[in-house]
């Protein structure tokens, strides 16, 4: 197992009858960081994570995960990973100490009452341990869905929209978790409708659009590769046309007016461009200013730009 | 095959504490036949030829042939429930034993099954119901009734996997309440028209109910009853061993399928 890919994809596909749900999925993830796959509903982000954890076969292509070949070495497979997600959860009806204690019995743990105490205590889950799973809120019951894909620690771990619905306190308590994973050395695969989310844990994106990735890239990277995003705020409603002429000028693409704020900005790639050479621009053509900002774009704005780029190209 | 034991009463225990976890919903399911007993012992029992006492006597094997029967509907709403709250996917992704889930369902549920004869049995004494034929042979037909419920919840597992639907269940509830009225299980067949009366007995409830109704020394075999009824005993056998062979690996096959 010399590979330095904890998750290698080539070419995935899978149908569900008419619906391509993925188009060739290649996905490369290195050992011990974090890949984030982000994408809206119905992008195939949980299809790609179903066949990765061999919940689904592929109707064409080829996956190894920690090495081990994803059909034919399935078992080995399973030996390899854990999953968390909306659709592959723990029991409601057993509390969660019986849950975990379940859970470590099938991974042959030699303390398997020892290992559930561990772990309800690591995800503060030990008062409510004697409970039913099923009268956890909404935050514990994702918790306790962790705690029982870490009975052994996994080489890969995929989630499935971990945070889905949480409230933010939970969320962190999740984020806190992973981050505590990837420096065990843990390889993470994540999927998320949350650009924040991707942004803070993610090493790598990859931004899945129609059952395919269509960018990866660190979040970084992926920023860089729409550039900045330069605005102004003008004093009178009267100048604002003035002033994007001054930014079409200087950032060389089309500006967006903003007219409730009496705002208008600009994507610029040109890195010379600096927030006083911007903010002298504007003073020279005797534009009155009230503020201006020259900062890396969100990831919904990259995402949002990359995804409506690829439609205009499909 | 170590795997597959040691897999299998993990998820064993793992049934036996979701009832555990849940007595009343156990103690409801009890209850049922318990009532049917009284009502149709006392209610039908009144208007049969059959004095009542005999037929309070025909009518407990009947219902615990029709009560085992009922595990077609148990196994397919416990395995459509654990696909549709994820927990059969969590196991999927398990380097588990393909068959220990399913495996473990059926042992645990005819272990529940095997417990809830006991009141069930003490009510029939109630009422009029004896072993009238040597201990040994209502062993064997507690064995035999098991067996046929073993037999009878593998194809619940295999339709709860393939259906996924906890509301499908349901609905095969009535279809299953159907079963035991096509059979001898609430009345002797003796008197039904001729094509009724092989279909009814070709229905393997009959074959069980004789069965039990013959080793616990209750109601003679019928005369000139088609083969599984006329041969009780080798008729349940031979119907547990066909479901089984039939249904248990389609089930297992289903649960691994990726």
């Amino acid at each position: 197992m010399t590979s330095t890919y904890a998750v290698l994809s080539e070419g995935l596909e899978k149908r569900f009858g008419e619906v391509r749900a993925l188009r060739g999925l290649d996905l490369a993830v290195q050992r011990g960081t974090v890949c984030g796959l982000l994408g809206p509903n119905g992008a195939g982000k949980t299809t790609a994570v179903r066949l990765l954890t061999t919940l689904l076969r592929p109707d064409a292509g080829s996956a190894r995960i920690a090495g081990y070949d994803l059909v034919r070495e399935a078992a080995a497979v399973r030996g390899a990973i854990a999953v968390t997600g909306q659709y592959a959860s723990v029991d409601g009806d057993l509390t969660g100490r019986q849950n975990l204690r379940l859970f470590a019995r099938l991974h042959r743990t030699r303390d398997p009452g020892g290992r559930a105490t561990e772990l309800l205590a690591r995800f503060g889950l030990t008062e409510a341990a004697d409970r039913p799973a099923s009268t956890y809120s909404g935050g514990m019951r994702r918790r306790l869905d962790l705690a029982a894909s870490l009975i052994r620690r996994p080489e890969v771990l995929f989630l499935d929209e971990p945070t889905t619905g949480l409230d933010p306190a939970s969320r962190s308590d999740i984020w806190d978790a992973v981050r505590e994973l990837k420096q065990d050395g843990t390889t993470v695969l994540l999927t998320t409708q949350y650009l924040e989310e991707a942004d803070q844990l993610a090493d790598d994106i990859a931004l899945v659009d129609s059952g395919r990735v269509a960018h990866t890239g660190s979040p970084r990277e992926l920023k860089a590769l729409i550039g900045s995003y330069a605005e102004v705020v003008v004093a009178d409603p009267d100048v604002l046309t003035q002033a994007a002429g001054v930014l079409d000028q200087l950032t060389g693409t089309e500006p967006t007016f903003d007219h409730e704020r009496a705002a208008v900005g600009a994507v610029t790639r040109d890195s010379t461009l600096t927030l006083p050479r911007l903010v002298r621009e504007l003073d020279a053509a005797g534009v009155p200013l009230l503020d201006a900002t020259l900062r890396p774009p969100t990831l919904d704005e990259v995402f949002l730009r990359l995804t409506a780029d690829q439609e205009v190209a499909v | 095959m170590s795997t597959l034991a040691f897999d299998g009463t993990a998820m064993l225990g793992r049934q036996l504490l979701r009832v555990r976890n849940n007595p009343a919903l156990v103690i409801l399911t009890q209850t049922m036949p318990i009532t049917m007993l009284l009502f149709f012992g006392y209610v039908f029992g009144s208007a049969l030829a059959m004095p009542g006492a005999e037929y309070r006597a025909f009518l407990v094997p009947g219902l615990l042939v029709a009560t085992a029967a009922n595990g077609i509907m148990t196994g397919m709403f416990q395995s459509a429930q654990d696909v549709h709250r994820g927990v059969t996917d969590r196991l999927r992704t398990l380097p588990v034993s393909r068959a220990a889930v399913p495996l473990g369902q059926a042992v645990a549920d005819t272990i529940v099954t095997a417990a809830g004869i006991v009141p069930f049995l003490l009510v029939g004494l109630a009422v009029g119901w004896r072993v009238e034929g040597s201990a040994t042979a209502a062993l064997g037909a507690v064995a035999l009734l098991l067996l046929f419920r073993f037999a009878c919840t593998w194809i619940g597992i295999f339709l709860g996997l393939l259906t996924k639907s906890e509301e499908a269940a349901g609905q095969l509830g009535s279809a299953t309440f159907m079963l035991p009225l096509l059979s001898n299980a609430y009345i002797p067949t003796d008197n039904l028209p001729g094509w009724l009366r092989t279909l009814a007995e070709w229905n393997p409830l009959s074959a069980v109910a004789t069965a039990l109704r013959d080793l616990f020394g209750n109601a003679p075999v019928p005369d000139g009853a088609s083969w599984p009824v006329a041969h009780p005993v080798a008729g349940s056998l031979a119907w547990c061993a066909v479901l089984l062979a039939v249904f248990a690996p389609l089930a297992v096959r289903r649960y691994a399928r990726a």
